[in-house]
């Protein structure tokens, strides 16, 4: 197989909430990929975008996206039945072997991922909590789905107060370490929230695996374009150890426009709002 | 395996081509730790430039194609990233390109202070319509922005990068040799070419045209560096389609001092110099040759 778009065909849109929707389809190549890697996502004559995977089986996968910005706005526009181009999957992934305990913290979007990681820590017998956050109840998402799955494990958190716990998951973190010391962290959501989950497990002396992102292009490690430091985000990672990340002086803080110019992880994150 | 390459020591004859991983300089120094003679940093513009959109580079059967387009912070933005090359492990090749003369001058008097090892002229992009192959695919022109770039890069050498899509690609390297060129690099990507999606019915790549690496290019590359090694007595790094240690064997012969690899880290990771690297030496070991310069050109009557 070499590394250019398949179409494929939306079997099914689901509607997670106001802004979020998920979408299947059949594509075998991902059928075994493993949560947190993602997808090269083509719309044609709009823009191609990787997407994480929310949907790992061998009958269907899917991309869950919030209708926000150019690209995503024609994705929520299109109807099931028609075609997207898909290519991957790319990147790493989580790695769950030999872990017994395990706390997985999600924030806003950055919940796709989780959610295949969640049922591999299941099927993996892993005894596994989940902290998920956003800024408020309608930002929450597969809420029920989680609930359903891992009861009184399921921790949320909203910026506002409108569901679960006011404020954010790194609090919860806190005190859900201090409860019971996992072996492992595993978490994906904006970079700040990243930042102070890492800083979190090396004052407790916890291993963590954290899922990162940065404008990218080819997304099987030739361009360069998402480099962070000497690391390709898209074959390097997108999913690295703390003590990786410890060590890079631009996780947190860096992150290149598509000219390749280095800004400010905020305007960075400004820019990719649009 | 040591080679001199212009009057630069290289520590094997492997080059990482530009347009391939070369945006900062920890990427540049993890391809000179992984076994590259020398770097190549991604083509440096005149001001901010943000490329084409995505879909930028895709895999076909027997290569890649890409139109990134030849985005770049501008030479104003890069001093960060040469303060931190000052300590690479191999020497760098750093490439510029503009869409007229008093461009590629600017992007020359931006970068000389910071002493690249060599400056690679891109005249030959073949995806981009003003900073593109225009200038490259005629003698006079390309001479003209040679003998520019030269004057004021100094003591530091300069390189054009020619496209094989010139139909007299010898002529327009010794007219860049009578211009002041120090060495020829040949080829860049073929094209452009095109990819299309039947069943979207539509181009695959944004910009719709894109240029085309890897294997498939191979013989025209060595067409190319044979005959420009016939016109010229400056060396010449040669390259498209090197994946392996013959290929690269095989383009010395045709007359290139060094070899630069791009679409290779794709099919052989971020070690394909040091990969290559070794296979070189264990040709050269199997058929008793001492010095890799002795084989420079040897196909030539």
């Amino acid at each position: 197989m070499v590394e250019k778009p398949v179409m494929v065909k939306l079997k099914r849109i689901e509607r997670e909430n106001e802004r979020h929707r998920t979408y299947y389809f059949e594509f075998d190549k991902a059928s075994k990929a493993k949560p947190g890697q993602f997808l090269m996502v083509w719309l044609p004559e709009i823009d191609e975008k990787p997407i994480s995977l929310s949907k790992i089986s061998e009958k269907e996968i899917g991309i869950t996206v919030q209708c926000k910005g150019k690209w995503s706005e024609s994705i929520c526009s299109i109807p099931e039945g028609k075609q997207i181009g898909v290519r991957g999957p790319y990147g790493n992934g989580y790695s769950t072997e030999g872990i017994k305990s395990a706390i997985i913290v999600a924030g806003g979007c950055g919940t796709a991922p989780i959610r295949p990681l969640v049922d591999k820590c299941i099927a993996d017998g892993i005894e596994t909590r989940l902290v998920m956050g956003a800024q408020n109840k309608s930002g929450l998402l597969f809420e029920s789905e989680m609930k359903e799955k891992l009861g009184d494990n399921l921790y949320i958190t909203t910026d506002d107060g409108s569901a679960g716990t006011k404020g954010f998951t790194t609090t919860v973190l806190g005190e859900q370490i201090a409860k019971e010391k996992p072996e492992m962290v595993f978490s994906c959501g904006p970079e700040i929230m990243l930042k102070a989950v890492l800083g979190m497990c090396e004052k407790a002396g916890v291993k963590c695996q954290l899922s990162l992102e940065r404008y990218m292009r080819c997304g099987f490690g030739v361009c360069g374009q998402c480099a962070m430091n000497e690391l390709l985000i898209c074959k390097d990672g997108p999913i690295f150890s703390g003590e990786v990340l410890a060590k890079s002086s631009e996780f947190g803080n860096i992150a290149r426009l598509k000219s390749g110019l280095e800004v400010s992880l905020k305007e960075y994150a400004d820019w990719r709002q649009c | 395996m040591e080679i001199e390459f212009c009057g630069i020591k290289m520590k094997n004859p492997t080059v990482l081509a530009s347009g391939i991983l070369g945006v900062n300089a920890e990427l540049l120094k993890r391809v000179a730790r992984e076994g590259a003679g020398a770097v190549t940093m991604k083509s440096i513009g005149p001001k901010e430039k943000q490329g084409h959109s995505n879909p930028t580079v895709l895999e076909w059967e027997h290569g890649l194609i890409n139109a990134v387009g030849l985005p770049s912070p501008g030479y104003k933005n890069m001093e960060n990233e040469f303060k931190q090359l000052e300590d690479c492990e191999s020497p760098v090749i750093v490439s510029i390109y503009g869409a007229s003369i008093e461009e590629f001058e600017k992007v020359t008097e931006g970068i000389v202070g910071y002493e690249p090892s060599i400056i690679e002229i891109n005249i030959s992009c073949p995806n981009t319509k003003k900073e593109g192959q225009i200038f490259g695919c005629n003698a006079e022109t390309a001479a003209e922005v040679v003998e520019a770039v030269n004057k004021i890069a100094g003591k530091i050498k300069v390189m054009p990068k020619l496209t094989p899509q010139a139909n007299n690609i010898a002529e327009i390297a010794r007219s860049c040799e009578k211009a002041g060129a120090n060495a020829i690099c040949a080829i860049n990507t073929l094209g452009p070419g095109m990819l299309i999606d039947a069943d979207a019915r539509k181009p695959v790549l944004a910009n719709k045209f894109g240029g085309v690496s890897g294997p498939a290019i191979k013989p025209i590359a060595l067409r190319c560096v044979y005959q420009i090694y016939e016109a010229v007595s400056i060396p010449i790094l040669g390259m498209g389609g090197i994946t392996n240690g013959t290929d690269a064997i095989e383009m010395m012969m045709a007359g290139a001092t060094a070899v630069g690899m791009g679409t290779a880290t794709h099919y052989r990771g971020i070690n394909a110099f040091k990969l290559v690297a070794d296979e070189m030496q264990h040709w050269m070991k199997e058929h008793n040759v001492e010095n890799i310069g002795e084989l420079v050109g040897v196909v030539h009557d």
